[in-house]
């Protein structure tokens, strides 16, 4: 019987941090930073969904969404960074041409290809977004491969809110619905939660994939209200951002019952956990 | 041929699986309104005499909280429920409402209602069964905004 070499298991790229250079550099929030990475040598192809181990020398190493993916090797990858502690905060303090360690692809991916033909209702929470910019930009790229697209955003405030201008742009091609916490004037969009821009959001429940990701009390009530709408829950796809070390399955850290988040994950449906999301000890 | 208030009220979630009657009884004390952007709708300390049903646009609750400005708590859509305070005494707003966009609703008479509620106790503990349905529904929305999920010490 023919079995993987521990190489071919594991290639190169998820043992060994490979460096990266700061390309660009832009403050989106009041402490998150979306960094451009190009490759030193080589790099790698990411698909939606997956992430990388991010290391910054002598500082650590952490677990971040592929924002931007590269299609080819070669190619720069997109993070977007919420500064929340040491490593996350040395990463976002990375000036133009310094070096991080990239360690990918690491984790599963979205199942965009399987939702072709249907709608796609995109729910992000927070920084919850950064993870689900691939899949909104290749709806946008295949835009005739699917029916209804929408995204559904909710931040703390309207300071809060990633990739505005952005936002304004996709907003000519497919609907796109932003919510805040708490708002002071001028702002004049909606106030609220945004599991509760699932109520009215256009999508055919039987022939819709939705794509959540957010704080998981946030994704709780996303699931619910897509639950009324009649989305079965196989077809609700959800990213778990579970605190990870090795991010190859092997440390088992990241271990949430049955499944490690790093190696299964991070996106499961909420067929496979839902089950698991509620038990305190996990 | 334009269509009858218990019609549009038929296609309205709120009142889903009502008897035909008795929505038919609740048309009786409605009529539909518009509002233009940036109209009020009402103002917080008015007679709280009648509710509305919003069918198209966004209304924004909120105050005035100097010197902050105009606060508002929350946005409400089509589908939504705006305004409880005509169910108790003393039956004053307690929030502005304002539209944020053209928005079309159907306001409801909140004193021929309760008329109604009082000499029809079924129809009382059906609309009042609705609307504290919603209230919860409010209430949780608001929790869950106290958790302050995207304050610091979140990643996501
Ligand atoms: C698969 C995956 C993808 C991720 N993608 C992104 C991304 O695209 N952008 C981004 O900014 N962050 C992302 N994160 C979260 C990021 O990994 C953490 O913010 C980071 O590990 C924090 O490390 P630190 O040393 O900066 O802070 P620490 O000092 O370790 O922690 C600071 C604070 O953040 C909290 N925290 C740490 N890790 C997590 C976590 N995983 N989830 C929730 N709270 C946490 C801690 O409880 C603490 O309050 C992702 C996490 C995972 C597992």
């Amino acid at each position: 019987m023919a079995t993987a070499t521990p190489s071919e298991l594991h290639p190169v790229g998820a043992f060994v941090p490979l460096p990266f250079r700061v390309a660009e550099r832009r403050q989106d929030t009041g402490d998150t930073w979306t960094l451009t990475l190009e490759p030193e040598e080589s790099g790698f192809a990411v698909e939606p969904g997956q992430f990388a181990m991010v290391h910054v020398f002598g500082v650590g190493e952490v677990p971040i969404s592929v924002s931007g993916p590269p299609e080819r090797p070669g190619d720069p990858i997109v993070l977007t960074v919420r500064a929340v502690g040491a490593v996350s905060g040395a990463i976002c303090a990375s000036e133009l041409g310094a070096l991080l360690g990239l360690r990918g692809p690491c984790g599963n991916s979205w199942p965009i290809a399987e939702a072709t033909a249907g709608d796609v209702v995109v729910v992000a929470g927070g920084i919850g977004l950064a993870p689900l910019r691939p899949v909104v930009l290749h709806t946008l790229a295949q835009r005739d491969s699917y029916g209804a697209v929408s995204v559904l955003y909710g931040a703390r405030t309207p300071a809060d809110l990633l990739y505005t201008d952005q936002l304004e742009e996709w907003r000519s091609t497919i609907a796109v619905d932003v919510t805040v916490d708490a708002a002071e004037p001028p702002w004049k969009g909606k106030v609220g939660v945004v599991p509760k821009l699932v109520a009215t959001a256009e999508f055919r429940p039987e022939a819709v994939t939705a794509f959540v990701c957010g704080p998981e009390v946030m994704m709780h009530f996303t699931v619910q209200a897509l639950r009324e709408r009649g989305v079965p829950d196989e077809r609700i796809m959800l990213s778990l951002e579970r605190d990870m070390r090795c991010g190859i399955g092997l440390c088992g850290h990241c271990q949430l019952g049955p499944t490690l988040v790093c190696r299964d994950g991070p996106v499961y449906s909420q067929a496979d956990v839902g089950a698991l999301l509620g038990v305190r000890e996990l | 041929m334009p269509q009858q208030l218990d019609e549009v009220l038929a296609q309205i979630p709120f009142f889903d699986g009502m008897a035909e009657d008795e929505i038919a009884l609740i048309a009786g004390c409605g009529r539909n309104v518009h509002f233009d952007e940036g109209a009020t709708i009402f103002r917080q300390g008015d007679a709280a005499d009648d509710f509305y049903v919003i069918r198209h646009g966004t209304v924004a609750v909120g105050n005035f909280v100097p010197p902050r400005g105009e606060l508002v708590i929350e946005t409400l859509e089509a589908g939504d429920l705006l305004g409880w305070s005509w169910l108790f005494p003393p039956y004053r707003t307690h929030f502005d409402a304002r539209a944020l966009s053209p928005v079309r609703a159907t306001q409801f008479d909140g004193k021929c209602l309760r008329d109604k509620c009082a000499a029809d106790p079924a129809l009382g503990f059906d609309l009042m069964s609705r609307f504290a349905q919603v209230l919860i529904e409010r209430l949780q929305w608001t929790r869950l905004r106290l958790f302050d999920l995207y304050g610091n010490g979140h990643s996501v």
